[in-house]
C-alpha cells in the first residue's frame, strides 16, 4: 500500500508553522502549532484532528512543500477521529462504486479533456475553445471509472483513495492521450500533488484547465471582446493542491477583460464554499457553514462583484444558488471564457 | 406469428405505461398526445400503442385494420419523446415508425395509408394529382426556375397542390421576391419530400423520392434550400444526409427573421392586433426552433402576440403529422386535435391564428370552420401575414 | 348486433366504446405482475348520468362493471376478474369549483392529479392538494378508491381523510351525494351525517366515485427537501418520532435501496421543508437539525445528507426502468412506525432471495400514527422468470406484513384473501352484508373484497 511521503524532520525544524498558524478556522500561535504538529507526527490525538474543516489550505500554506493536510487526514483515519458522521462516510464511499457497466475505451490521439465525475457538465466545454481536445468520461453512467477519489480527503479516508486510485489512473491512461486536461482541478491536484506525495505512478501528463484556457484564448486574442464585468472568484479547496496554477485565474481575467474585484477573502484567504462543513460532526457545523457562506457572499457584494466565477462544480452546487439569490450571477470559468469570444454559455 | 426482425424488440417492453407521454410541460391535461386526445382510450396513448405493437410483434395479437389505425394515428408530434423520463425516450416515435415498417413489409396497411403511399409513388404527391400540375401554384407569378440562384425554394406537395396551402406558398414567393432574395423553384421537377412517407414506414419509397430530389438538387448545383413546410425541413435536415444529400437548409420563418433583421423586409401593418401562434411540431419539438416564427410575427407593426396555454415544447399538435393531414385518422370529432386547438386559439381572444406549416394551415382552418369560429378567428400562414 | 355493445354506444357514443381485440388487450393488463384479465367491453363515459345508465343496464344484463382511473395501482385492482365492462373514467375530468376561501376544490373523479396540481399552480398558487406517490396520470377518484396517501400525509393523514364531499354512482345506478353537498350546501364538509364511509378503499366494489370535494392546504412559497441519513435502521423510529414532535416538515419519507450503491444499507429521511420566507425555512431547519437531531450528528450516527434540494411537484419517477425491464410492483402496508427496522431487514432478505435489488420506503402518516411502508420489486417484463420472481416476492411480502402485525394497503386479490382470512368474523359478515345490500347482483368490480 502507498504511504505518505512526509518529511518529519523538515516539519519539526520549521519556524513558522504556517500550516496551522495561518489556518482560517483554528486560532493558534506558533508554540501551540508546533506542539500540535508534534502530536500529529507522533500519531497522537490532537485538537487539529477534531477541528479541521478539511479545507486543504495548509497544503498551500506550508512553506516547505511538505504535506500537512495529507498528514492530518491520514491521522484522522488512523485514530478514527473522523470529520463527518459515519453514515455520510459510508454513503460517500459507496457513491463512487461503478454499477452501470464498463466504459468503452476509445483511443485518443492528441489531447484529452477529462470530465472526471462531471460528465453532465459537458455542455460547459463546447465551442471553439475546446475544438482541439477530445472529451473523456462523457457518459454519466460510467463516470465513476474516471473518479480521482480525492473527495475522500474530506472523509478521513486516504485508504479509499489509495485503494482505488490506480484503477482510475489505468482507465484514463488506457485512452492513450498525449496529455490530459482535467475539467476539475481536484483531478489535477490528484495527479499532480497527491499521487506523487503517496508514491503513486501516473503515466500521463496532466494539464490544469485554466492553463489550457489561457493557452487557447491566447491564440484567439483577436476574437476576444473584453467583457468588462466585475467578478469575484470562488477558489475551491482543491486549488490549494496546485497553487502554482492559481495565478492563471488573474491572467485569464486580464485576457478576457474582467475586473477581479478587491476583497478580503481572496487568493490564500479564500473561504471554503461550505459544502463539506455543512454535514460535519462538530457542534454547530450547520450554522457555522451558513455564517461562512454569508460572510463570503457579503464580501463579494461589498466588493461590487457582478459575477461569481466558479472553478469547482461542488462549489457551484453549494454556493451557486445563494450567490444568485444575492444578485450575483454564478458562472463557470469555461463559460465566462466562451462569452469573451462571443459564444453563448448553456 | 412473431416478427423477429422488429428493430426495437429488445427495448419496447421497457415502456411502463406511466402516462407521462400524455401531458404537456405543465401537466395541465392528459390530452397533449393528439391521438389520445381524440379517442381517449388507453390503446391510443403512446404507452398503449407501444404495448399493442409489442403484442403484435410477439404474436400475441393479430394485425387488423383497427390495429393499423391505432398505430397510424400517431402523428409523430414528439410530445411523448419530450415528456418520457426514461432513458430510451428518444426512440419512442421511432418504435412506432419501426412497427409501420413491418406493416409495410407485410402489406398490412389501413386503406388510406395504402392510397397515400401509392399516390406518392405514382404521382409524386399524396393527393394523387398529376405530377405535371405541380407547377400550377405559381402559374401567374413570375417565379424563376432554379438556375444557380442563392436559394432553392422547395414548395413541397402541400404548397404545390392544396388550394389553401397554394395561397400561402404564393404569398411566400412574393415576399421573398420583394425582399430581393435570389431564389428559384423547381416546378415540375420537384417531387414529394418523403418526410411523411418515411414516417408512414415506407423506407424504400422514402429513399426513392429522396434520391430523386437529391439528384435534381445536385444536378442543378443547389447549395441552400429554403422550405415552405417544416416537414420538408425535417426531411432535408434529418433524412437526406443518410442518402448523401447535404445542403444548407432553412425553414422560411428562419430566413424571414434574418431578412427582417437586415431590413430587407418591412412588413406592412397587421391584419389584426392580437395574433396567436401555433408551433408546428417539425419546427418546434423536432428542431427546437421556437424563436424565429415569433420574431417574425413580433416584427409586424401593431401585432400583439398572445400565447395559447400550451405552446412551444408543450404545443398540442394539429393532428396532421405522419400523413394524418391526408389519411385523416384523427378527424371527425369535437375531440379531434385540430378542433381542440382551434378552441384554444379562440380562447386567447386572438383574431388571427398564425401557423408556419401548410399541414397546420389546412387542418386548423378546417377546424375553425367546423367549430363555427370563422367569424372571430382567421387562420393565416406567417407568409401571408408578412406580405408587404 | 351485440345488445350490450349497442346499449353502450347509445349511452356514450360509438367513439368511446370498444369490443375490439386491441382495446380488450390493452385493458386486460395493468402495469404490475398480474396476469391479464380480459374485459368484453370498454367504455369511456363523460358524465355521472352516463355512468348511472351503464350501471343500470349492467344490472339488467348481469354483466360486471369495473371502474378504472389512471390504472396505476400496480396490484391489478381495476382488472376485470370476471370480464364485463371496463369503465375508463378519465374523460370525466372537469374541475367544477375552486373555492379559495373555504379551501376546497370540486373535481370530477377521472381528473388526473397532474391536472389538479397544474390548475392550482395557475389559479391558486397559495393552495395545494396532497399528491400521491404515483405518476401525475393517477386520478383523483382512483386514489380515493384505494385509500391513497401522499405528500401531505404527515400533517394531514390519508388522502381519504381530506374529503369534503363525494358523489357516487351506486352499484344499482342511483347517483348519491355525501357530505354537506347532499343537503344542497356547498361542498365544504363531509362530516357529520350523511357521511357513510362506504366507498373509500373498496376498490370500486361498492360504487363508482364520480365527483369529489378535496380539501386544499396552504402552499408555501419556498419548497425544499433536506435529507438526514443514518446507517443504523433501529434509529429510524426515534428520528421520526423526534421529527413528528417538532412538526416542522410537510412530508417525511424514510427510504433505503440497494441501487444506486450510495443508498445501500443506509437510511435516508427526506424532509420536505416549506416556508413563505427564508427566515421561516431557517427557523424550521434550526428546530430540526440544530435542536432535535443534533445529538445524532454529535454522536456521529446521523448526518445532514443534503439541504435545499429542489422539491418538484409532480414528482417524476424513473424507477420503473431500473432493470431495463419496464416494470415494478410493490406491496404497500400500513404499519406502526416502530416496525421500520424489521420491515427493512426482512424485506431486504426477500429481495436477496429473489435476486432483486431491494427498495423500501416508509412515509409517515399523521404524527407518526403510522407509516405506509412499501417493498418494491423491479422486474423485466420481457422475462417471465423475472416476473415470476417479483410475483413470489410480493406474496411473501404480503405474508410478512401479516407476520409483523401490519395491514396491507391496496392489497391485490392474494392480499385481500390473506386479510379476510384473519378478519374478525363479525366484521367480515358486516362487509358481506354491506356489499350484498349495495350490489345485489354482484356486478361491481367482482372478485375484489369478495367475502366467501
Amino acid at each position: 500500500m502507498f504511504n505518505l511521503r512526509f518529511d518529519e524532520n523538515k516539519c519539526l525544524a520549521c519556524e513558522t508553522h504556517d500550516c496551522l498558524t495561518r489556518c482560517q478556522y483554528m486560532a493558534m500561535d506558533i508554540p501551540t502549532a508546533k506542539a500540535e504538529m508534534e502530536k500529529l507526527i507522533q500519531g497522537r490525538e490532537s485538537r487539529v484532528l477534531h477541528d479541521c474543516v478539511t479545507c486543504y489550505a495548509c497544503e498551500e500554506y506550508c512553506p516547505l512543500g511538505n504535506h500537512p493536510f495529507y498528514l492530518i487526514v491520514t491521522r484522522q483515519e488512523e485514530l478514527d477521529i473522523l470529520p463527518l458522521p459515519s453514515p455520510l462516510i459510508k454513503r460517500g464511499v459507496q457513491m463512487a462504486i461503478p454499477f452501470r457497466g464498463e466504459p468503452e475505451i476509445e483511443p485518443i490521439a492528441g489531447r484529452a479533456l477529462n470530465m472526471g465525475v462531471f460528465s453532465m457538465l459537458v455542455p460547459h466545454v463546447q465551442g471553439r475553445l475546446f475544438e482541439d481536445v477530445t472529451l473523456m468520461s462523457t457518459d454519466s453512467r460510467k463516470m465513476f471509472h474516471y473518479f480521482c477519489q480525492l473527495m475522500y480527503l474530506h472523509f478521513g479516508r486516504t485508504s479509499v483513495i489509495n485503494e482505488r486510485l490506480e484503477e482510475s489512473i489505468a482507465t484514463i491512461a488506457a485512452h492513450g492521450a498525449r496529455e490530459v486536461i482535467h475539467f476539475h482541478d481536484e483531478c489535477y491536484g490528484t495527479y499532480a500533488s497527491y499521487a506523487p506525495a503517496f508514491g503513486i505512478d501516473v503515466p500521463f501528463k496532466s494539464v490544469h484547465l485554466f492553463e489550457y484556457l489561457y493557452e487557447r484564448l491566447g491564440a484567439m486574442q483577436d476574437d476576444i471582446k473584453p467583457l468588462n464585468y466585475k467578478v469575484a472568484y470562488q477558489r475551491p479547496c482543491s486549488s490549494r493542491l496546485s497553487p502554482d496554477k492559481h495565478p492563471f485565474v488573474d491572467k485569464l481575467f486580464d485576457l478576457i477583460g474582467v475586473e477581479h474585484v478587491q476583497r478580503e477573502f481572496v487568493d490564500e484567504n479564500a473561504l471554503c464554499c461550505g459544502s463539506t462543513i455543512m454535514g460535519q460532526r462538530r457542534e454547530g457545523s450547520r450554522r457555522f457553514c451558513l455564517e461562512l457562506q454569508q460572510k463570503n457572499i457579503d464580501d463579494m457584494k461589498k466588493a461590487g462583484a457582478q459575477l461569481c466565477v466558479f472553478n469547482c462544480p461542488a462549489c457551484m452546487q453549494t454556493l451557486g444558488k445563494p450567490v444568485a439569490d444575492a444578485g450575483i450571477m454564478p458562472i463557470f470559468m469555461s463559460d465566462l471564457c466562451r462569452l469573451a469570444i462571443g459564444e453563448k454559455s448553456p | 406469428m412473431a416478427l423477429a426482425q422488429y428493430k426495437y424488440k429488445d427495448d419496447i417492453h421497457r415502456c411502463f405505461r406511466c402516462g407521462y407521454c400524455k401531458f404537456p410541460g405543465d401537466w395541465s391535461d392528459v390530452t397533449n398526445c393528439p391521438a389520445y386526445a381524440r379517442f381517449r382510450m388507453e390503446s391510443y396513448s403512446t404507452g398503449g400503442r407501444l404495448w399493442l405493437i409489442r403484442a403484435w410483434v410477439n404474436g400475441e395479437l393479430q394485425w387488423s385494420e383497427h390495429l393499423g389505425r391505432i398505430v397510424y394515428a400517431c402523428a409523430a408530434c414528439n410530445n411523448c419523446v419530450e415528456k418520457c423520463p426514461l432513458s430510451f425516450s428518444d426512440d419512442i416515435v421511432q418504435m412506432v415508425v419501426a412497427a409501420k415498417n413491418e406493416m409495410v413489409e407485410l402489406g398490412l396497411l389501413p386503406t388510406p395509408v395504402k392510397t397515400y403511399l401509392q399516390n406518392v409513388q405514382l404521382h409524386g404527391n399524396p393527393y394523387g394529382l398529376a405530377a405535371k400540375r405541380r407547377g400550377e401554384w405559381m402559374a401567374d407569378l413570375a417565379v424563376a426556375p432554379y438556375d444557380d440562384q442563392e436559394f432553392l425554394l422547395f414548395v413541397g406537395s402541400e404548397g404545390a397542390y392544396d388550394s389553401r396551402a397554394q395561397q400561402a406558398a404564393r404569398a411566400l414567393a412574393l415576399t421573398l421576391q420583394a425582399a430581393g432574395l435570389s431564389f428559384g423553384v423547381l416546378g415540375k421537377e420537384e417531387t414529394d419530400d418523403g418526410n411523411e412517407v418515411e414516417l408512414l414506414g415506407e423506407d424504400g419509397l422514402a429513399e426513392m423520392v429522396a434520391q430523386q430530389n437529391i439528384q435534381t438538387f445536385q444536378k442543378k448545383g443547389v447549395r441552400k434550400i429554403v422550405t415552405f413546410s417544416p416537414h420538408a425541413y425535417n426531411a432535408f435536415k434529418a433524412i437526406y444526409p443518410k442518402y448523401g444529400g447535404r445542403f444548407e437548409v432553412w425553414h422560411y420563418t428562419q430566413l424571414l427573421a434574418q431578412l427582417m433583421r437586415k431590413g430587407a423586409i418591412k412588413p406592412a401593418g397587421a391584419e389584426a392586433a392580437k395574433i396567436t401562434f401555433h408551433d408546428p411540431c417539425f419546427l418546434g419539438r423536432w428542431h427546437n426552433e421556437y424563436k424565429a416564427p415569433r420574431q417574425v410575427l413580433q416584427a409586424i407593426p401593431g401585432v400583439q402576440l398572445v400565447e395559447m396555454a400550451r405552446n412551444k415544447k408543450s404545443a398540442l399538435c394539429c393532428g396532421g403529422g405522419a400523413g394524418n393531414a391526408v389519411i385523416d385518422l384523427l378527424g371527425g370529432s369535437p375531440d379531434s386535435p385540430a378542433r381542440i386547438r382551434a378552441r384554444e386559439a379562440a380562447a386567447t381572444g386572438a383574431a388571427v391564428l398564425a401557423v408556419a406549416c401548410p399541414n397546420c394551415l389546412t387542418m386548423l382552418e378546417d377546424a375553425v370552420k367546423v367549430e363555427g369560429l370563422e367569424d372571430r378567428l382567421a387562420v393565416r400562414d406567417i407568409a401571408e401575414l408578412i406580405r408587404p | 348486433m351485440d345488445k350490450i355493445y349497442s346499449a353502450l354506444t347509445q349511452i356514450v357514443g360509438e367513439d368511446y366504446v370498444s369490443n375490439r381485440p386491441e382495446e380488450l388487450f390493452t385493458y386486460s393488463k395493468d402495469l404490475g405482475t398480474s396476469p391479464p384479465q380480459f374485459p368484453e367491453y370498454v367504455a369511456a363515459p363523460r358524465t355521472a348520468e352516463e355512468v348511472s345508465r351503464i350501471v343500470r343496464m349492467a344490472n339488467q344484463e348481469k354483466v360486471a362493471v369495473v371502474p378504472l382511473g389512471g390504472g396505476m395501482t400496480l396490484a391489478g385492482l381495476a382488472l376485470p376478474l370476471r370480464g364485463g365492462i371496463v369503465l375508463d373514467l378519465k374523460r370525466m375530468d372537469r374541475i367544477i369549483e375552486l373555492n379559495e376561501k373555504a379551501r376546497y376544490v370540486v373535481i370530477e373523479a377521472g381528473a388526473s392529479h397532474g391536472k389538479l396540481t397544474a390548475h392550482l399552480h395557475k389559479h391558486a398558487p397559495h393552495l395545494m392538494h396532497s399528491e400521491p406517490g404515483a405518476p401525475p396520470a393517477a386520478t383523483i377518484g382512483g386514489n380515493l378508491a384505494i385509500h391513497g396517501q401522499g405528500d401531505l400525509a404527515h400533517p394531514y393523514g390519508f388522502n381519504s381523510d381530506m374529503l369534503n364531499g363525494l358523489e357516487v354512482v351506486l352499484p344499482t345506478g342511483e347517483i348519491c351525494r355525501f357530505g354537506s353537498c347532499a343537503i344542497g350546501c356547498a361542498w365544504y364538509t363531509l362530516h357529520p351525517l350523511p357521511d357513510l364511509g362506504l366507498f373509500l378503499g373498496w376498490n370500486g366494489s361498492t360504487g363508482i366515485i364520480t365527483k369529489v370535494s378535496l380539501r386544499l392546504f396552504p402552499c408555501k412559497k419556498f419548497r425544499e427537501m433536506d435529507i438526514f441519513v443514518v446507517e443504523d435502521e433501529t434509529l429510524i423510529p426515534d428520528v421520526l418520532f423526534a421529527l413528528t414532535h417538532v412538526g416542522m416538515a410537510e412530508d417525511l419519507v424514510a427510504w433505503s435501496s440497494a441501487i444506486p450503491p450510495f443508498a445501500n444499507e443506509l437510511h435516508h429521511i427526506s424532509i420536505n421543508i416549506t416556508g413563505d420566507s427564508k427566515e421561516e425555512m431557517e427557523f424550521k431547519r434550526r428546530q430540526i437539525f440544530d435542536i432535535k437531531l443534533s445529538k445524532y450528528i454529535r454522536d456521529g450516527v446521523g448526518a445532514i445528507g443534503a439541504v435545499a434540494q429542489p422539491s418538484e411537484r409532480p414528482q417524476i419517477s424513473k424507477s420503473a426502468d431500473w432493470k431495463k425491464g419496464g416494470g415494478f410492483e410493490y406491496v404497500g402496508s400500513i404499519m406502526p412506525v416502530a416496525a421500520y427496522p424489521e420491515c427493512y431487514r426482512r424485506g431486504a432478505e426477500i429481495s436477496t432471495r429473489h435476486d432483486i435489488p431491494y427498495t423500501v420506503l416508509g412515509r409517515v402518516i399523521g404524527a407518526a400514527h403510522g407509516m405506509m411502508f412499501s417493498w418494491s420489486y423491479a422486474f423485466n417484463r420481457a422475462d417471465d422468470r423475472s416476473v415470476q420472481h417479483a410475483r413470489d416476492a410480493l406474496h411473501e411480502t404480503d405474508d410478512l406484513v401479516m407476520e409483523l402485525g401490519g395491514t396491507i394497503w391496496k392489497p391485490a386479490v392474494f392480499g385481500q384473501q390473506l386479510l379476510m382470512s384473519r378478519m374478525d368474523p363479525n366484521t367480515l359478515q358486516m362487509m358481506k352484508k354491506v356489499k350484498t345490500m349495495l350490489d345485489p347482483n354482484g356486478i361491481m368490480n367482482p372478485g375484489n373484497w369478495e367475502v366467501a
